[in-house]
């Protein structure tokens, strides 16, 4: 009897593998049967299958049906293949043209009435068929825009089963329907916050604008009310757009955690702020069986903010070590390892202290000594060994609010540009290197011949270094942000002067 | 009698006639034990064959062979072992049949045969 195959895309992490979908006719008595490791969700999509293509007027063979999906060590999730199983079976009654199935990679859920719903992680998959050789891929019709947003793929977007199988050749007559769409998003794009609202804190302003320069990590400490979230939040606003590839990879992961994409790629980075209860599962990613994103994933390209910091589980900051050494995360399980983008700016805040007051010069501080010794101890040393920028933010008085009304202030539109010239700066300097960042040169490059700075330059770094105040790998990251700070001043290379303002924002917390 | 019996009658009827034109011979018909019942048990050509009946009047609600249950199927292989016990001459291969009739009223019955279904 029949046999028909298409294609079909499954997804571990943000990386796709084509699965093909086999589907035999036998003579036996009615019945689908479904083979090649799937999921809960996908094993149900017999049924809707079912129904579905019985309700669009080309009902499924009334003998058995074996499917198959191959290659069937892979794990398969969702309900993204049943478009593709129901053509499948469809070719293999001849009801509609096999030959034409098997050419287009097919992803869509399926309803009970035979309509298609957009499926999540969208993006991802026809980005991975454009990658493995294929050309032609037909998604839900509420899907279309999001596929059409991978270059050089022909999207053909249909609402429903009988729409699928008219494309393919059955004869049937078309029965316009609903197409089921994407719940609109209250405007994606929303305004990003702008660097004039901030008051004050000058040297955070600048030390935000040295941190997107070189894409260093932020540690700010100070006092509730001093504007710890208002800064973090303008970060974002001041690095550049975001690259072709990273824009795509932006996307993706938008798109793989359920919401709309909408008509373009996003082009700015994203914030992800999680709440200091989140796990490490919400943090880095996880989940049984579908291994879904972590706020760390979703803030890849952007900035991942944690507000009161130190009120993170240590085991969930921890998780960010490795992230951020390698700029990807990496989830075992038995069967399958996921990898996402991790090359996220982290910023944390924290108060000083348990009661927050510990070094304001307007309230004491009620804590004990060991109490207040506790609490910033709560986040590791070889995470905070990792930031290249600690912050004191102070809260603001009543003088600077008179002179800010006077004063011009500078606007993030403004701030980026500044950004922008940095960053193509430090990249001129470091092309023919692997690095396009300040913060990823290593070490010996940056003490090399390439870059060594004299000793007059680097004396009180020298001087900071014997007595101790600072280890060799803190020693390394001073010299960054000096890098840093002189692209941003668009002078060659840091003087005396910038080597002091990156010692400062190395050590402005604990002095 | 029921209508839905009726109907049954009706459909294991054509069913006997169909498998006679077909070169079987009809052995038995509606065979019952303790278990339950056979529809039909015919034989050709030395092997003897078990076959599950099923009428509808239309495929509004599914076609008949969606109602041949696995369960069912179980059923009619443990009464098929029945009636070997009790045959006179054991078979020497036996085979497991599904016949689905569907009478529309006022157009020719609609016979389907699936063989060795079990």
């Amino acid at each position: 009897m029949g046999l028909a195959r298409t294609h079909a895309v499954a997804l571990v992490g943000l990386t796709g593998a084509l699965v093909e979908v086999e589907a035999d006719i036998s003579g036996q008595l009615p019945g689908i049967i479904l083979i090649g490791l799937p999921d809960a969700a996908l094993s149900e999509a017999t049924e809707r299958v079912r129904a579905a293509a019985k309700n669009s007027g080309c009902p499924l063979t009334r003998n058995k049906l074996t499917i198959n999906l191959s290659p069937a060590s892979l794990p398969k999730h969702g309900s993204g293949f049943d478009l593709a199983i129901a053509l499948a079976c469809l070719g293999a009654d001849q009801m509609v043209s096999a030959a034409s199935v098997g050419r287009v990679v097919h992803i869509g859920e399926l309803a009970l009435d035979g309509r298609l719903r957009p499926t999540p992680g969208m993006l991802p998959a026809v980005i991975a068929a454009s990658r493995l050789g294929h050309d032609t891929v037909m998604v839900p019709a509420g899907n279309v825009e999001e596929a059409s947003l991978v270059p050089g793929m022909q999207v053909i977007g249909v609402a429903s089963l009988r729409d699928a199988a008219i494309w393919h050749g059955a004869k049937l007559e078309p029965v316009p329907v609903d197409p089921i769409l994407l719940p609109v998003e209250s405007g994606p794009e929303t305004v990003e916050p702008d660097l004039a609202d901030i008051i004050g804190n000058e040297d955070a302003i600048l030390a935000l604008q040295i941190a997107a320069a070189g894409g260093h990590h932020v540690f700010m400490v100070g006092p509730p009310g001093a504007g710890k979230t208002m800064l973090a939040a303008r970060l974002p606003g001041l690095l550049p757009d975001l690259d072709a590839e990273a824009s795509l990879e932006v996307s993706s992961m938008r798109s793989l955690s359920g919401r709309s994409v909408g008509r373009a790629l996003i082009t700015r980075p994203p914030l992800e702020a999680p709440h200091h209860t989140a796990t490490a599962a919400a943090m880095v990613g996880g989940g049984s069986g579908q291994i879904r994103p972590g706020a760390a994933a979703r803030a890849s390209h952007g900035v991942l903010f944690l507000d009161e910091a130190p009120e993170f589980a240590s085991a969930v900051l921890d998780a960010l070590r490795q992230p951020l050494e390698s700029g990807v995360i990496s989830i075992h399980r038995a069967n399958a390892v996921a990898h996402f983008p991790a090359r996220f700016q982290l910023v944390m805040a924290a108060n000083p202290c348990a009661c927050g007051q510990y070094g304001a010069p307007d309230q004491d501080c009620t804590c004990p000594p060991s109490s207040r010794r506790r609490y910033l101890a709560r986040i590791s040393g070889p995470l905070l060994d990792r930031i290249d920028i600690q912050l004191k933010v102070q809260r603001v008085t009543a003088t600077q609010l008179r002179l800010a009304a006077d004063t011009p202030r500078l606007v993030s539109a403004l701030a980026r540009e500044r950004v922008v010239a940095a960053r193509s700066a430090a990249a001129a300097r470091l092309s023919g290197t692997p690095w396009s960042l300040n913060s990823d040169v290593p070490g010996p490059w940056l003490r090399g011949p390439h870059a060594r700075l004299d000793r007059s330059t680097t004396a009180s770094l020298d001087r900071a270094l014997e007595r101790g105040g600072i280890t060799m790998r803190g020693y390394d990251r001073v010299l960054r942000v000096a890098w840093s700070i002189a692209d941003l001043e668009g002078i060659p290379r840091p003087g005396i002067e910038q080597v002091g303002q990156a010692l400062y924002l190395r050590k402005g917390m604990t002095s | 009698m029921a209508r839905k019996d009726e109907l049954g009658r009706q459909g294991e009827e054509c069913a006997a006639v169909f498998l006679a034109a077909a070169g079987y011979r009809v052995v038995e018909r509606n065979w019952r034990c303790g278990q339950g019942e056979i529809d039909l048990v015919a034989e050709i050509g030395g092997e003897v064959v078990f076959v599950e009946v099923k009428t509808r009047s239309g495929t509004r609600f599914g076609h008949p062979f969606e109602a041949i249950t696995v369960a069912k199927l179980a059923r009619l292989r443990r009464l098929a072992a029945a009636w070997c016990e009790q045959a006179d001459v054991r078979p020497i291969r036996i085979r497991v049949d599904a016949i689905a009739v569907i009478i529309r009223p006022g157009v020719e019955p609609v016979i389907e045969h699936l063989s060795g279904v079990f």
